[in-house]
């Protein structure tokens, strides 16, 4: 499903965000990425969900390479990919049920089907109840389950998730991440980024290491992120 | 809430209605650009209402043409007068005026100046006029011609003049107006583009947020442009609308001082006003110009919004 080959990110300051990285998720699979601040796990994300592209080096996601992806494709790839983010990026000034609305809207959903499928995505996380508030007035957490609600409302076959459970409570983060794994379970390819290492422990699932921009546990082999488990 | 509507086109009514929704959320700023295009779009409505009317109320003035024929020095006033009783029985003519020499000759005495230096001649040099005013239905080029060899033809007749000059310049200048809306109206039309561009230009720069979100879930160019195209086609048909209302109400208020000028001149015009082709022409041309504006802003500006998480 995704294929990291030997790839690097410079931003334009000048800083690696990611040094030769080799990985690989198989579809179906469930994954961590862990690693200290700054050690480019949302680099990865990014470049997954081509918010970025690799500066050296190739990425292939879902059989395809973001490096030459004409423009226009670029949508429809990335309607494929659900995204939590770090910072949630919600529209502040849309309830809830337009935020989590919007990947189905942009897809061109029946308005029937987007009301059916917005509910749901929002009773699984918990959020029943809240369609007309405002992000700004929920809390932090709350705010990062409308992220979760939206990435999945979907059903996309990849779901990418930076910290989703960062500001959440234990009890809430293991049902997000038990959510997760009820995606897995019915195929979904999942990657998760996270400071979080016993939730990651406790499930027992592959685990990538960065540092530094660099895959632990990886040498120059491509083939090397593959064993890149514990 | 099924509208019996497919998604293609529920999408469209979802992107215009959000669009509608957004311009009356901020009624203020969307009044002010409003008024800008209407006034873009009044001028040359207002320019082409002018020569309309000019070109109407000279039509009534039209028995202004007049032939003057002069008959020969000898003639005597007498014949004249049979003449032109003769003449007053042809079809496509509405009066015939016999001015005498002896009154043309006071008359050029009273206005003239030169009344002293006039009074040495011992002999009227002026000959006898015929001033004849063609009927309404007889105005055109061909019709006068065929009065003037009419009145050319008989002997006693020196010389026919058509007086028709001045209505000839005043068209002239009517097709000047003419030329002129034509200028002003792309001149204008180019700055209701531009307005509406920057309106745009703005408008995508405030929720440059939310079109990033959007397309990080996948939203395309064409689904994150198309409210700003709606934005760009209300904006115009609003303006137009207002347009027309400033048009309308001007020539209401323009009405009753202008039939009263009118009737100084014996004339019962009254002011034509925007008629429903005018309003389909401005609606149309604030649509396509609104579209074009919002298009050409919305193709530039969005596409250098790329998503950066
Ligand atoms: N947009 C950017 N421009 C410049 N440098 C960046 C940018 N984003 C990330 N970096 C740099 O790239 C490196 C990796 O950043 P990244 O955000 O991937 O780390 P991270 O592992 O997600 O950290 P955290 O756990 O704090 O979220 C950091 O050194 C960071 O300074
Ligand atoms: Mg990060």
């Amino acid at each position: 499903m995704i294929v990291f080959d030997r790839a690097s990110k410079r931003y334009p300051n000048g800083r690696e965000g990611l040094s030769n990285a080799s990985l690989r998720v198989e579809e179906g699979e469930m994954v961590f990425l862990t690693g200290r601040s700054g050690a480019g796990k949302s680099t990865v994300l990014k470049l997954i969900a081509l918010l970025e592209r690799p500066t050296r080096g190739t990425v292939v996601v879902g059989g395809k390479n973001t490096a030459s992806l004409a423009p226009r494709h670029i949508p429809a790839f990335r309607r494929r990919i659900g995204i939590v983010f770090q910072d949630h990026k919600l529209l502040t000034e849309r309830p809830v049920f337009d935020n989590v609305a919007l990947p189905l809207v942009v897809a061109g959903t029946p308005l029937k089907e987007i009301d059916k499928r917005v509910r749901a995505a929002l009773d699984q996380v918990g959020l029943l109840g809240k369609e007309r508030a405002l992000p700004l007035e929920l809390s932090v957490g709350e705010q990062q389950r409308v992220g979760i609600a939206r990435a999945v409302v979907s059903k996309p076959p990849l779901l990418i998730a930076d910290e989703p459970t960062g500001n959440l409570d234990p009890d809430l983060a293991v049902e997000v991440m038990r959510l997760f794994k009820r995606f897995q379970e019915v195929g979904v390819t999942i990657v998760v980024a996270t400071h979080d290492v016993h939730l990651v422990r406790e499930l027992g699932l592959r685990e990538i290491v960065l540092d530094h921009g660099h895959v632990q546990g990886a040498d120059i082999d491509p083939l090397a992120g593959m064993i890149a488990t514990r | 809430m099924s509208l019996g509507l497919t998604s293609y086109g529920a999408r469209h009514v979802q992107a215009f209605l959000a669009s509608l929704g957004r311009l009356a959320r901020s009624p203020f700023s969307t009044f002010l650009t409003l008024i800008v295009i209407a006034l873009a779009l009044v001028l040359p409505l207002g320019l082409e209402l002018f020569v309309t009317n000019a070109r109407l109320a000279t039509g009534g003035f039209a028995n202004a043409i007049d032939l003057s024929v002069y008959f020969k020095t000898d003639v005597p006033l007498a014949k004249a007068e049979q003449l032109a009783k003769s003449a007053r029985a042809r079809a496509g003519i509405a009066q015939i005026d016999v001015i005498s020499a002896d009154a043309a000759l006071a008359e050029f005495r009273a206005y003239s100046g030169f009344g002293a230096a006039l009074g040495v001649l011992n002999a009227n040099p002026l000959p006898h006029v015929l001033h004849v005013h063609p009927a309404s239905d007889a105005e055109s080029a061909a019709s006068l011609e065929a009065l003037r060899s009419y009145f050319a033809a008989w002997p006693e007749v020196d010389v026919v003049q058509i007086d028709a000059q001045w209505v000839t310049r005043f068209n002239a200048i009517l097709e000047v107006l003419r030329r002129l809306l034509v200028i002003a109206a792309a001149i204008l039309g180019a700055g209701v583009v531009a307005v509406i561009g920057n309106t745009i230009r703005l408008e995508i720069l405030n929720r440059r947020g939310e079109i990033e979100v959007t397309k990080i879930v996948g939203g395309s160019n064409g689904f994150v442009r198309r409210p700003f195209l709606y934005a760009g086609i209300l904006y115009g048909l609003g303006g137009a609308l207002l347009a027309w209302g400033i048009a309308a109400s001007a020539i209401g208020m323009l009405a009753a001082p202008v039939a009263t000028l009118a009737r100084t001149y014996g004339s019962r015009y009254t002011l034509v006003g925007p008629t429903a082709q005018d309003l389909v022409l401005l609606i149309a041309g604030g649509v396509i110009l609104g579209w074009l504006g919002a298009w050409l802003s919305a193709t530039r500006h969005l596409r250098s919004i790329e998503p950066r998480a």
